[in-house]
C-alpha cells in the first residue's frame, strides 16, 4: 500500500515526532544569540546561517529603518509595551539533550493533543502530506523532498533557499511585503531565522500538500519566521501552516513574514490552523501573534486564498490579504478567529483592487466567550483601473456568556463607479434554548458549544484541505470548553 | 414511573407551580389541559431539567430515582424525553449530524458503544420513512426554515429514534393544520407501548380526539384542580376552563 513517498515520510514524521515529543519533555540544549537587539544580533543570526553578503546588507538595512519606526496602536489589543532587549532573537537546538525537565511539559497542551487523538505529525505521515517542521528558528525536517524535486517543485528551509536558490529569493523576497511595510514586518526582515520556501514552476500542479509545522520551544525567545511562496503561471500548490507553543508565563512574540506571488493562471490556497498558546484562564502569558501575510495576483487570472482557524495567542495581530493586480485576478478570506478567556484578536483581511474584473470574496466568522474581544477588520478598496471589480462580505459574530465583545470595522473604498461591493454582518449569542435543547437529546454542555460553533463556522471549515478538516474541528470544541458556566 | 408530589417550583423568583401532585405508571398517556399561564410548560421543563427552573419544595420520583439530582443530559440518556412547542434552529448543523450526536451521547452515558455512520444512517432512514420526514429534510441543517409541521414530525422522530421512557409532548398541536396534526398525531400513537409512559399537554381537546388519553388532568394557577378520564376533555371544551377552575377554587 505505501508508496516510497509515504515511507520516507512517515520515516522522517516520526524522527520529527521524537523530537518533538522530547521537546516537551526535554530541555534541549540550545544555541542562543546573546540577548536583546542590536547590529551585532542581525549579524550573528546572518553568519549562523552562512549567509552571503547581499543577505545580510538586506536586514542591516531592514533593521536600520526599523529603529526609526514606532509599534501601531491603531489595532484593539491592548498590553504592556514590548521590551524588545529583553529576548532571544535566535535560538537553535544543538542535538545533546541534556537534564530532563518535566516541568516544561505543559500538561494542557499534551492532553489537547491527546484530545485530538493522533499527534499533528502522524496525522500529516497518514494523509500523505510533505511537511517541513520548524522548531524555534531553524527548519528541522522536511519530508518528500524526493518526490517533490521529481515535480520540479522546491519545498526547503528558507536558509537553504538563499544557499540553492538566490536568483529565486532575490527576485521575489520584499515584492510584496516591502522591507518598510509596517514596524512588525521590517523588524522580521531584520531578524528572521528561518521559514519555508516554495516554487511551484510552470504549468505543474503540485502533487502534494504542502504543510510547515512551527513549534516556538524556547524560553523569553520570538520567534520571526518567513514564507515565500511562488506559483509561477499555470500552477497549483495548497499550502498548510500549524502553529504550537508550550505553556509559559511570560509572553512570546511571534512576528512572521508571509509572502504570495501568483504569476498568470496560477493558484495558491494557503490555510492556516493557529493554536499558539493563549495564555492562562486569568490572561497570564500567551503568544503576541503579530504577522503580516500578504499575497499578490500578479498575472491575470490568477487566485489566492486564504483561509484561517485561529484559535490560539493571547494576541492576534493578522490581516492576511490580497493584491489583486492581474485582471480578472480572485482573491478569497476564509475565517475564524475564536477568542476565549482573555485573549484579544483584531484579524481580517485587505482586498485591494488594481485590475479590471477583479473579484474577492470575505467570509469572516468570529466566535468570542469568557472575557475576550474579537474585531474583525477588513478593507476593500477599489482603484481607479478596476473596472468591474466586485466584492462580497460577510462577517458573523456569536458571543458565548455576557462578557466578552464583538467588533465589527469594515473599511470600504472605490474609486470606480463600475465596483459591486457588498457587505452582510450579523452578530448573535449561543442562545440558551439551543443549549437546553442539545442537553434535553443528551448532548453534554461542551459538546453542545462545540457542535452549534461547528455549523456557525461550516462555510469556513468546508474551505480546509480534507485532512485538516477534522482536526480544525476538535480544535474548535476545545478551544471553547468551559466557555458555558 | 413518574411519582410527582407535592412540587413547587419558582421562575426567576416566581412561584409558578403550587403544590402539584401526579403520579403516571408505565404504558399509560396522560393529559393535562390548562389555560394559558396555569404552569404546563413550566412542569415540562422542570421534568427535563431546564436551568432557571428552581424545585424549591416537593418531589419527583422518576423510576425510583431523584430525577431533580439528575443532570439535564443524563435524564435524556435515562429515557425522559421533551417534543417542545417551540423547536430551536441551529444553523449549519445538519438534521442527520444532529440526531448522530445525540442519539451516540445518549448511548455513550448509558455506556453502550457508538452507533456508525451507517448504522445511524439505516436507523434514521427507517423510522423517517414512517413519518413521512424526507431525506432532503434531514440533510437540511436542523430546523432552519422548516415549517411547522416538519418541525413537530422531526421532534416525534426523534421520540421514535431514542425510544425514550418517558415522553413528555409539550403543545405539540400547536401551529398544526388538521392534516399536520393527524400525522404527529398518528407517529405519536404507534409509539404507544406497554413499557412506555406519555405526558401530553395541551390547551386544545382537539389533539385528544387523535391520541386518546388514559387520564386526564387539569391544571390551574399551578395546581392540578379535577381529573378523570378521557370525557373530561369533552366536558372542558363544552363548559370552559372557568366552569371547572371556577368549581374547584
Amino acid at each position: 500500500m505505501s508508496s516510497p513517498a509515504q515511507l520516507e515520510t512517515k520515516a522522517q514524521v516520526a524522527e520529527i515526532g521524537d523530537k518533538y515529543k522530547y521537546g516537551f519533555v526535554t530541555d534541549i540544549e540550545m544555541d542562543m544569540a546573546p540577548k536583546g537587539l542590536s547590529e551585532e544580533t542581525v549579524r550573528f543570526i546572518s553568519a549562523k546561517k552562512n549567509e552571503p553578503e547581499w543577505m545580510l546588507e538586506w536586514r542591516l538595512a531592514a533593521f536600520r529603518r526599523w529603529l526609526s519606526m514606532k509599534e501601531p496602536k491603531w489595532a484593539r489589543v491592548h498590553y504592556p509595551q514590548i521590551d524588545f532587549q529583553d529576548a532571544y532573537y535566535y535560538a537553535a537546538p544543538k542535538n545533546n539533550p541534556l537534564k530532563q525537565s518535566l516541568n516544561e511539559v505543559d500538561p494542557k497542551l499534551l492532553e489537547t493533543y491527546n484530545k485530538l487523538g493522533i499527534p499533528l505529525n502522524e496525522q500529516m505521515a497518514l494523509a500523505g502530506v510533505a511537511v517541513d517542521a520548524v522548531f524555534d528558528s531553524v527548519s528541522v525536517a522536511t519530508t518528500f523532498k524526493e518526490k517533490l524535486n521529481e515535480a520540479g517543485v522546491i519545498f526547503c528551509p528558507f536558509s537553504e533557499a538563499i544557499r540553492d536558490h538566490p536568483d529565486l529569493v532575490k527576485k521575489y523576497l520584499g515584492t510584496v511585503v516591502p522591507v518598510t511595510d509596517n514596524y512588525y514586518a521590517t523588524l522580521n526582515s531584520a531578524v528572521f531565522s528561518d521559514g519555508t520556501f516554495v516554487f511551484v514552476p510552470k504549468g505543474v500542479r503540485c502533487p502534494m500538500e504542502l504543510s510547515t509545522y512551527f513549534r516556538i520551544n524556547a524560553s523569553e525567545t520570538g520567534q520571526f519566521e518567513r514564507t515565500l511562496i511562488i506559483a509561477d503561471a499555470d500552477s497549483f500548490v495548497s499550502y498548510l501552516e500549524g502553529c504550537t507553543a508550550p505553556k509559559r508565563d511570560e509572553n512570546q512574540l511571534h512576528a512572521a513574514v508571509v509572502e504570495l506571488v501568483a504569476l498568470d493562471h496560477a493558484e495558491i490556497k494557503y490555510s492556516t490552523v493557529q493554536n499558539w498558546y493563549p495564555g492562562d484562564e486569568n490572561g497570564k502569558g500567551g503568544i503576541y501573534n503579530f504577522v503580516t501575510k500578504r499575497g499578490d495576483c500578479r498575472g491575470d487570472h490568477s487566485k489566492i486564498s486564504w483561509t484561517q482557524v485561529e484559535t490560539g495567542s493571547a494576541i492576534t495581530w493578522k490581516y492576511p490579504s490580497c493584491i489583486l493586480r492581474g485582471d480578472h485576478s480572485v482573491g478569497e478570506f476564509y475565517s475564524i478567529a475564536i477568542a476565549n478567556n482573555y485573549q484579544q484578536a483584531d484579524t481580517g483581511t485587505k482586498m485591494i483592487h488594481l485590475g479590471a474584473n477583479t473579484k474577492s470574496r470575505i467570509i469572516s466568522k468570529g466566535i468570542s466567550a469568557g472575557k475576550a474581544q474579537n474585531t474583525y477588520r477588513g478593507l476593500v478598496s477599489i482603484y481607479g483601473k478596476a473596472k468591474n471589480a466586485r466584492n462580497y462580505t460577510q462577517c458573523d459574530s456569536l458571543l458565548i456568556g455576557g462578557n466578552c465583545g464583538a467588533h465589527t470595522v469594515p473599511y470600504i473604498e472605490s474609486r470606480n463607479p463600475t465596483a459591486r461591493i457588498e457587505h452582510e454582518a450579523t452578530t448573535s449569542k449561543i442562545a440558551e434554548d439551543q443549549l437546553f435543547y442539545c442537553l434535553q437529546r443528551g448532548i453534554p454542555q461542551d459538546e453542545a458549544v462545540s457542535l452549534i460553533v461547528n455549523g456557525f463556522c461550516k462555510e469556513v471549515l468546508q474551505q480546509l484541505p480534507m485532512e485538516f478538516a477534522v482536526e480544525a474541528q476538535k480544535l474548535v470544541g476545545i478551544s471553547l470548553e468551559g466557555s458555558v458556566g | 414511573m413518574l411519582d410527582i408530589k407535592n412540587l413547587h417550583v419558582t421562575v426567576g423568583g416566581k412561584e409558578i407551580l403550587k403544590g402539584l401532585t401526579l403520579s403516571i405508571q408505565p404504558g399509560q398517556v396522560h393529559a393535562i389541559m390548562g389555560p394559558n399561564g396555569s404552569g404546563k410548560s413550566t412542569l415540562s421543563f422542570v421534568l427535563a431539567g431546564r436551568s432557571g427552573y428552581d424545585v424549591t419544595e416537593g418531589s419527583i420520583i422518576y423510576n425510583g430515582e431523584d430525577l431533580k439530582a439528575m443532570a439535564t443530559e443524563d435524564r435524556a440518556a435515562k429515557g425522559v424525553f421533551l417534543a417542545m412547542q417551540y423547536p430551536v434552529e441551529i444553523p449549519g448543523v445538519t438534521t442527520m449530524t444532529f440526531l448522530k450526536t445525540a442519539l451516540n451521547s445518549q448511548r455513550r452515558k448509558r455506556g453502550e458503544s457508538d452507533l456508525d455512520a451507517i448504522g445511524v444512517l439505516k436507523l434514521v432512514r427507517a423510522k423517517a420513512k414512517e413519518l413521512n420526514v424526507s431525506e432532503e429534510m434531514l440533510k437540511r441543517a436542523l430546523n432552519v426554515g422548516f415549517s411547522g409541521g416538519e418541525k413537530k414530525r422531526l421532534e416525534i422522530l426523534q421520540m421514535s429514534i431514542f425510544e425514550p421512557k418517558l415522553a413528555i409532548l409539550d403543545e405539540t398541536d400547536s401551529g398544526l393544520d388538521i392534516d399536520a396534526l393527524r400525522l404527529v398525531a398518528e407517529g405519536v400513537n404507534a409509539l404507544r407501548s406497554p413499557e412506555r409512559a406519555m405526558l401530553v399537554i395541551t390547551h386544545y381537546q382537539r389533539l385528544l380526539d387523535y391520541i386518546v388519553p388514559d387520564r386526564i388532568h387539569v391544571l390551574a394557577k399551578g395546581r392540578i384542580v379535577a381529573e378523570g378520564g378521557k370525557e373530561l376533555a369533552l366536558e372542558l371544551e363544552a363548559k370552559g376552563y372557568e366552569h371547572i377552575v371556577g368549581q374547584a377554587a
